[in-house]
């Protein structure tokens, strides 16, 4: 075992098989941490920690909100580099990565936006504001609608794999792009910004249950992608024994 | 095989020449997009002034996006597209010569209609040569994001539609610093500003150049294999 080479290691995780019979080994225990750390995180979240000097109680949307948003970003450097991986290696379980963590990625970005609006309204009086910010995240939504428009436009997996691919890597070196130029829109249309996310530190009785969120979050991210690409193959298991079986139909 | 890239460009505008009226049409809808705008917002000539050039760079997007889906669909669906993959030049280029066609056909023209539009917004004419000059910049990024879309969704049934919801987003840096430039030069700012705007624009223009046609090459090698 020790002879292999990191690349024979890599074609070893290729084997949609071991892929199942290592996640499904894996899959029970991450559940129970994601959701324990969920659980503690809401309670210190909602219950156990002060509420903001200025922000009050509404302070505990960002215990919500922030992870998120983090995630909206994590999904889509997932989507990206495992884009890269099947387009560059051709590795079969990285096109169902990609496309397992674009409809996430796309509902933690929706989160992001819902409870940033929630915060919003009590804070800054409105529901939007066209916000540096805000304005690139929803941009960020679009490009993952754009992405899982493109996989349910085409009808051959293997060509909407590729395209979808390509799109995501164009998407991500756009990203930075589309970032800045909106940046320099927004301080060309309001030089004086008003918001401030948060005051100059954390306290450390807010940051633990944000940590806590944020890791809980995280895994809970990577326990549905585990289970969407189990899923996938699943199904892809059971079209070619459909199609198998039809094919020994036709013959007897 | 520079002779082939320039060819295949004459080919595309003797196409547009012939079936699409050339530039004519892209203008048309371009004059018709700006004509509806005073009727939606009323006939308020300061409120049209101030917007006149974000409502001129969106029509420019606009037509932009329409024309996209036509791009690589009339030479897939007849068999051209799979005799270039297979040529001698390489498909980046091909896809390069698709996009400067494009710019000629829609780009282009557009931006030598502008200032007859602006006159109609009640544009003030020293933001002319500014938003002329960003246009000029500008209109080649679009036509070569738009290629990626093009590339991306051809052979889809409705294609069109998904191609502008993919390119839209990327169009949205080139929009930002062509309207900041005519708005530089409309304020009153230092040319310095405007002129900062431009080099913006050009940059992203010129990234465009790259990874346009890099990009929409392998989608369409994904789509002919």
């Amino acid at each position: 075992m020790t002879s292999l080479s990191a690349s024979q290691r890599l074609q070893a995780f290729a084997n949609p098989a071991r892929f199942m019979a290592l996640s499904a080994r894996f899959l029970a225990p991450l559940w129970v941490v994601s959701l324990g750390l969920l659980g503690t995180g809401l309670y210190f979240a909602l219950f156990a920690s002060p509420p903001d000097y200025q922000q009050g109680e509404s302070v505990r949307i960002m215990y919500v909100h922030v992870p998120a948003a983090w995630l909206a970003m994590f999904g889509y450097s997932l989507m990206a580099a495992a884009s890269a991986v099947a387009l560059i290696f051709r590795h079969p379980l990285a096109d169902l990565c990609a496309r397992s963590a674009a409809p996430i990625g796309a509902a933690f970005t929706f989160l992001a936006l819902v409870t940033g609006a929630f915060w919003g309204k009590p804070m800054w009086g409105a529901w939007w504001v066209w916000d540096a910010r805000l304005t690139s995240v929803l941009i960020l939504f679009f490009l993952y609608l754009g992405y899982m428009a493109l996989w349910a436009a085409i009808e051959e997996p293997a060509r909407a794999a590729r395209a979808a691919a390509v799109l995501a890597l164009v998407g991500a070196i756009n990203v930075p792009i589309i970032r800045y130029s909106v940046v320099w829109w927004n301080t060309l249309h309001q030089p004086a910004s008003v918001f401030r996310m948060d005051g100059p530190t954390v306290a450390p009785e807010m940051l633990l249950p944000l940590m806590l969120m944020a890791l809980g979050f995280t895994l809970f991210f990577i326990v549905l992608v585990l289970v969407r690409m189990r899923a996938e193959i699943l199904r892809h298991r059971v079209r070619t024994l459909r199609l198998a079986q039809a094919a020994a139909r036709a013959e007897g | 095989m520079m002779r082939a890239f320039f060819a295949l460009i004459a080919r595309d505008l003797r196409l547009a020449a012939r079936i699409g009226g050339g530039g004519g049409m892209a203008v048309f809808f371009f004059l018709t997009v700006v004509a509806v705008v005073p009727l939606g917002i009323g006939p308020d000539l300061n409120l049209l002034a101030r917007i006149a050039p974000g409502m001129l760079w969106v029509a420019l997007l606009l037509s932009s996006l329409l024309t996209l889906d036509r791009l690589f669909q009339a030479d897939y669906e007849d068999g051209s597209l799979d005799l270039l993959a297979m040529g001698r030049v390489p498909l980046e280029l091909v896809v390069a010569a698709k996009a400067v066609g494009h710019f000629l056909t829609t780009g282009l023209p557009l931006v030598v209609a502008a200032p007859l539009l602006g006159l109609m917004l009640n544009l003030d004419v020293a933001a002319f040569p500014a938003l002329m000059l960003a246009m000029l910049a500008g209109a080649p990024a679009l036509s070569f994001l738009g290629v990626i879309g093009a590339g991306l969704t051809v052979g889809i049934r409705r294609g069109g539609l998904l191609a502008s919801l993919l390119v839209l987003p990327f169009y949205i840096p080139v929009l930002i610093f062509g309207v900041s430039a005519a708005r530089a030069a409309l304020a009153g700012f230092p040319q310095g500003v405007a002129a900062q705007s431009l080099a913006l624009l050009a940059a992203v223009t010129l990234a465009s150049l790259v990874l346009g046609p890099v990009a929409a090459a392998a989608a369409l090698r994904a789509t002919l294999r």
